[in-house]
């Protein structure tokens, strides 16, 4: 039984087979077709067909707009998504694990939870408006990277906490682990595959938040490009960034997803089969 | 029995849970004595409050009234002192099989850490896996690790709560080899919880029997049989069919 486990666990890991390669391709063949005919036709100023984009994508790769925006995006994705971790999993175990911190702060988080974090941009320019020891606008879109990140990341660690199986901790307790040794022993290692997938989930909120705040207040970024195409009439220019918007999201969350199954393959377990 | 070779003393205890229909009555009025150094088997109908009451020895649960003792003193916390084994795997699957042996040893050094876990790894026939994970392990490996984690605190007693209880047949036939074999190399205080009456047969020098819900001791009984046990020859088979009358499925062959 747990040999074929454990074949069946590190199958996930290995590049996919000729057949799956095969079919995804197709599916994008397929997809960039469909655009090219539905656009056929089109000029510059209209929605650009495949061709155009790619055209478009040189140009920007070529003037080096291109690398300082998606490095832009990628800077303040970083520092609002590590700010989210840094806070939001302490804050998460508190809520997971101590009844007090649950019921007084619970019902704030949830609160302000579902609202989207491009509501708090007038807000964010207010706060952040007057710093002048740091660019502004910079600060105010990782404020909403934060938020964007930070919910849902309390969340998943929260209810990873509440769900630690009391077989662990009584075992832990029994060899006098207590306190903060069996948050960092136990608690945290046990549900560290559910921090993961919520880390994740986060992640790629914050990307596609990023997009959205960049749109207002900043000169960088691939949503101030998105924005600024537009404002020129260079519809193939937007088109080119939304290609770059979504191949990197892909790659992160590719580099997300490797991180939790390696760590998942250590446990055992497989994507999409937690406890 | 003299006072001072008795291990674990419970008096008049008594167990109550509070439940949607009121309370509910698990441990009614439970009497034990528990020499040092036995291997001491409970036996008694599915939910008749065995688990519970192993549970209260260990200190993760509380009597409702009565009195558990140690050593003559007061059960309290959790201890190292005295290790549960719990029926389905509770050694810790992001730790490989030295690291979970060691996980009771944090305050020892480096090097006697590493003896000791090398010690009790060779004593449950697991050299070669120390750096695998539990994932890749049989299930009677797994509760290998577990006896050896636990034996590794050098604890004074085992508490077994159906330990074999996520075994197939045959590995649960050498599961109870071993643990035979472990308990007369170490001289531990061993309280098996089971239904498998074959397992406490073969494993225990006295078993108590307990009725259903709520729970008393029937009947305690004794098995002076020197081990290895084959549980087919006749002193076992007739303590075994005694059991089953005991617990009133006796007339079943």
């Amino acid at each position: 039984m747990s040999e074929s486990r454990a074949s069946r666990a590190s199958r996930g890991s290995r590049w996919p087979s000729p057949g799956r390669l095969l079919l995804s391709l197709t599916g994008v063949l397929a997809f960039v077709l469909l655009w090219h005919l539905a656009t056929l036709g089109n000029s510059r100023t209209d929605i650009p067909g495949p061709y155009l984009t790619v055209q478009g994508l040189v140009e920007l790769i070529d003037s080096g707009q291109l690398l300082r925006n998606v490095v832009a995006s990628l800077f303040r994705v970083a520092w609002g998504f590590v700010l989210a971790v840094a806070l939001g999993i302490p804050l998460g175990l508190s809520i997971g694990w101590y009844r007090t911190a649950r019921l007084t702060l619970n019902p704030v988080i949830q609160m302000l939870r579902p609202i989207s974090p491009i509501a708090w941009l007038p807000m964010a320019t207010l706060i952040f408006g007057a710093s002048t020891w740091f660019d502004a606008s910079d600060l105010a879109a990782i404020f909403l990277i934060f938020l964007s990140s930070f919910f849902p990341i309390v969340t998943a660690t929260a209810s990873a906490v509440a769900s630690v199986e009391l077989k662990y901790l009584r075992s832990a307790i029994n060899f006098g682990v207590r306190g903060h040794r069996l948050v960092t022993r136990v608690i945290l290692p046990s549900s560290l595959p559910q921090i993961l997938t919520g880390l994740r989930l986060a992640l790629g909120i914050a990307w596609v938040v990023v997009v959205a705040a960049e749109m207002l207040g900043v000169q960088s970024g691939l949503g101030f490009q998105v924005n600024d195409a537009r404002n020129n009439l260079r519809y193939d220019l937007v088109s080119a960034a939304m290609v770059v918007i979504g191949v990197t999201g892909l790659a992160i969350d590719g580099a997300m997803a490797s991180l939790q199954s390696h760590t998942l393959r250590r446990m055992g377990q497989r994507m999409g089969q937690q406890r | 029995m003299t006072a001072d070779d008795v291990k674990i003393r419970l008096r008049n205890a008594h167990k109550r849970f509070r439940g949607d229909q009121g309370d509910v009555a698990v441990l009614d009025g439970v009497d034990l004595e528990i020499r040092e150094g036995e291997f001491f088997a409970i036996v008694g109908p599915s939910g008749c409050g065995k688990s519970t009451l192993l549970n209260c020895l260990a200190g993760f649960e509380h009597l409702t009234s009565g009195e558990v003792t140690i050593d003559g003193a007061p059960v309290g916390d959790p201890s190292p002192r005295r290790v549960f084994v719990f029926q389905e795997y509770a050694i810790f699957p992001w730790l490989s099989v030295a690291d979970n042996v060691a996980f009771g040893l944090a305050g020892l050094r480096r090097p006697e850490r590493d003896r000791i876990v090398a010690r009790y790894v060779e004593m449950v026939g697991l050299q070669g896996f120390e750096s695998a994970f539990p994932h890749e392990l049989s299930g009677g490996m797994r509760q290998r690790v577990e006896f050896a984690r636990a034996l590794a605190v050098d604890p004074d007693m085992l508490f077994l709560d159906e330990p074999f209880g996520a075994l197939d047949a045959l590995t649960r036939m050498e599961m109870r080899r071993e643990i035979t074999r472990i308990w007369q190399e170490t001289g531990k205080t061993c309280i098996l919880v089971t239904h498998d009456v074959d397992e406490a047969v073969e494993l225990a020098d006295r078993v108590a029997v307990l009725s259903t819900r709520p729970a008393i001791v029937q009947r305690i009984l004794d098995n002076p049989r020197p081990r290895p046990r084959d549980i087919a020859d006749p002193e076992c088979r007739a303590l075994r069919t005694t059991i089953l009358e005991v617990l009133g499925v006796g007339s079943s062959r």
